[in-house]
């Protein structure tokens, strides 16, 4: 993370006001500001103190269990070499299994770093919203690893569909609170989280889940992130001796696709790929694809692209995945998205059901329904790539969590 | 002063676009020697007929200036009371463009009571800002908060609301810093409005004593009115913010008695009104009554 970006670089974001081009900034209630500016000046000294970064890479590496291992997935592999239907088609897959982090996704790395942020800056208390309950997890374990009071926020809906890890968080010591107001998702818990923080700015510090939220959260989740894509790089240059054709990643806020993006962001062979939460199609009212079919404005403390009426009122996301169920997505995002640098599409919860079988049997692998989102456009696209095509996928989550959201859509009863 | 037909282009609509009518109230009270009674109430909450009679009855109850709110999906700076005032709001057929409506019906008859627009960002930026400064002065609203908008990212709205002779009043908080405080001072017109805790409307108040340190605190720095809100509920607290400051601001208190005046579903009853009404009327009581000591 201490790499010096090329002067006509895409990495180079975000400015000084905490922009990446239009997107980002600080849309925050004045009582916020104080804390948030502390937040930054605190992170600004973290990310250049070297026992700082020693200590968070002692972490990842014996209680995380980083690197996590690059994998050549020969079934999937022979599987779209079948589809495609040609001799000379079907690119080679390969998942960054983020799934075998210490609490089973990649939210951990993040996680770990704004827990020491927090612990110098001498917050003793911690909160955080969560949607699948992944983020909620890793802020709990975190939290009992250095002793620190944890409260997350969770929308009802997901405290429902999420139970397994619900169940999790408290016997790490969090305490849940459901969230009632709207649909009562993730975007309902990232409120009631602000309005704790306005509450509590003094003992608490505020442990965002992605790249999203007031500068400078999009940009120090991201860096801690980018261990994902570091570790990638180094990985498919010793395995192939080259760099990938294409990356993919499933987007909620959108840290474990900035993660994997960013260090490839200046490779112009590199083409990259969001994948939205399709929901119920991308022309029905039911989906989460706020760049597809949103247009851009500021909630969450920042400017960026968002599902919302025609009166600027915030509109739900619908997915299958209550990781992705979110109607916004991180600024940066959005402006990759302008900038054309990152090609977002979509898939929909059908599209993700299968891929997540299709994973569970022919890798011996059961995704998160967030992940199976990126899978199903590594298979609707390494059918497409040539034989010697390289496309990376970053398996962010393990499908533990969703066995029984999984069961109840094939009508089967746990 | 009536209302001219000068709308914008094309609008045909009266236009009540008039200037200084906070300035004007606030030095009124000055001279009788008190502060101001702020009530404040979602737009369309709970239904459109209803909240424009509230906003029409508030100057006759008491109420020296009106903030109006505009519903938002996702108010993340308010408590219960509001977000729900707002949810029915919306479920009401509330919006940006609904409030501005309801205050260019409320200036047909009122041309004095200056009223302010408070709410979040989005649906202003979804008006689309330009347009957004045009027809609300034209509307004839006076001043507008926005709770997330701090002084940083501000320009993109102060710039067209002050050619609009909008005044963009700034939210003050007890985290903000004797440092910050000219930055958030610098640009604000009409009044400061000083949030008492450190926390969410409808929730806890502001000691006494808290605010009698942290006005005189932010004196030093200007010279606007101060108004106080919230955590602001009762007469007693409405009086004391008011000699304390200059001005108080009460909202989840009287949208918890509107809440509390609805039927089974949500729809107003006969009484709705008058309970509210008659709230502002004991505030105002209790903030004309007392009298700021020189
Ligand atoms: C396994 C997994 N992947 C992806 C996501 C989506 O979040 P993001 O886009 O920030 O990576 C989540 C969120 O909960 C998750 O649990």
């Amino acid at each position: 993370m201490n790499q010096q970006p090329l002067p006509n670089s895409l990495r180079q974001g975000p400015d000084l006001r905490g922009r990446f081009g239009e997107f980002g900034g600080r849309y925050v209630a004045e009582t916020l500001m104080p804390v948030i500016q502390e937040v930054e000046q605190a992170y600004n000294a973290a990310r250049n103190d070297p026992a700082f970064l020693a200590e968070w890479r002692r972490l990842l590496k014996d209680y995380v269990g980083r690197p996590s291992p690059l994998w050549l997935c020969e079934r999937l592999t022979e599987h779209c070499r079948a589809a495609s239907g040609q001799p000379d088609k079907g690119a080679k897959i390969y998942f960054k299994r983020e799934e075998l982090n210490h609490t089973g996704a990649h939210k951990i790395n993040a996680v770990l770093g704004q827990i020491l942020l927090a612990k110098r800056m001498g917050k003793p208390r911690i909160i955080a919203e969560t949607g699948a309950g992944q983020h909620g997890v890793a802020t709990a374990t975190a939290c009992a690893l250095f002793g620190l009071k944890c409260i997350v926020y969770m929308g009802a809906t997901d405290v429902e569909r999420q139970a397994p890890n619900v169940f999790r968080m408290k016997l790490l010591g969090a305490e849940v609170r459901p969230v009632t107001s709207g649909a009562g998702t993730l975007k309902d818990a990232m409120n009631d989280a602000m309005r704790d923080w306005v509450a509590n700015v003094a003992d608490t510090y505020y442990c965002i889940g992605t790249v999203a939220g007031p500068a400078p959260f999009p940009q120090m989740v991201r860096d801690f992130q980018c261990v994902i894509g570091e570790e990638t790089r180094e990985q498919i240059l010793a395995a192939e001796g080259r760099l990938p054709d294409a990356l993919v990643c499933a987007v909620g806020g959108g840290s474990s696709a900035m993660g994997l993006f960013h260090p490839f962001l200046d490779d112009e062979g590199v083409a990259i790929y969001g994948v939205e939460a399709a929901g119920r199609g991308m022309d029905t009212p039911e989906h989460a694809a706020s760049l597809n079919r949103g247009r851009p404005g500021v909630l969450h403390g920042n400017r960026t692209y968002l599902l919302q009426n025609g009166d600027g009122q915030i509109q739900e996301a619908h997915s299958i995945s209550a990781g992705l169920d979110y109607p916004g997505i991180g600024p940066e995002h959005s402006w990759l998205h302008e900038i054309g640098r990152v090609t977002y599409v979509g898939a929909t919860d059908g599209e993700a059901l299968d891929a997540f079988q299709l994973c569970s049997r022919l890798e011996g692998i059961i995704p998160a329904l967030e992940s199976a989102h990126g899978l199903a456009q590594v298979l609707k696209l390494a059918p497409t790539m040539d034989r010697d095509g390289i496309i990376i996928l970053n398996l962010s989550g393990r499908g533990d969590k969703d066995i029984f959201t999984v069961a109840k859509h094939l009508g089967e009863q746990l | 002063m009536s209302p001219s037909d000068s709308g914008p282009p094309g609008s045909g609509r009266d236009c009540f676009d008039r200037r200084g009518r906070i300035a004007a109230r606030f030095a009124q009270l000055k001279a009788e020697g008190r502060g101001a009674l702020m009530p404040y109430l979602e737009a369309y909450d709970p239904d459109p007929a209803t909240s424009m009679a509230l906003l029409r009855g508030l100057p006759g109850a008491g109420a020296d200036l009106i903030e109006l709110g505009v519903p938002f999906s996702d108010p993340m700076a308010d408590g219960p009371t509001i977000q729900l005032a707002a949810q029915r709001a919306l479920k009401a057929g509330g919006s940006l463009a609904g409030a501005l409506a309801m205050v260019r019906d409320f200036r047909r008859a009122d041309d004095d009571t200056p009223v302010v627009l408070m709410g979040y960002l989005n649906p202003i930026l979804s008006y689309g800002i330009d347009s957004f400064c045009t027809e609300a002065a034209c509307s004839g609203v006076d001043g507008l908060i926005v709770v997330d908008l701090p002084p940083e990212e501000a320009d993109e709205l102060a710039i067209p609301a002050r050619e609009q002779g909008l005044d963009l009043i700034r939210l003050v908080a007890p985290t903000t810093d004797e440092a910050r405080l000219p930055k958030v001072l610098e640009g604000t017109s009409g009044f400061i409005y000083y949030v008492a805790i450190a926390g969410i409307t409808g929730t806890r108040s502001a000691t006494r004593d808290a605010l009698a340190e942290a006005i005189p605190r932010l004196r030093r720095h200007t010279d606007l009115p101060i108004a106080i809100g919230f955590g602001v509920r009762s007469p007693q607290q409405a009086a004391e913010a008011a000699q304390v400051a200059d001005g108080a601001v009460v909202a989840s208190a009287l949208i918890d008695t509107l809440a509390q005046s609805l039927d089974e579903r949500g729809r107003a009853r006969p009484e709705t009104l008058r309970r509210v009404l008659d709230q502002v009327r004991g505030l105002a009581d209790a903030v004309r009554g007392a009298r700021v000591s020189a």
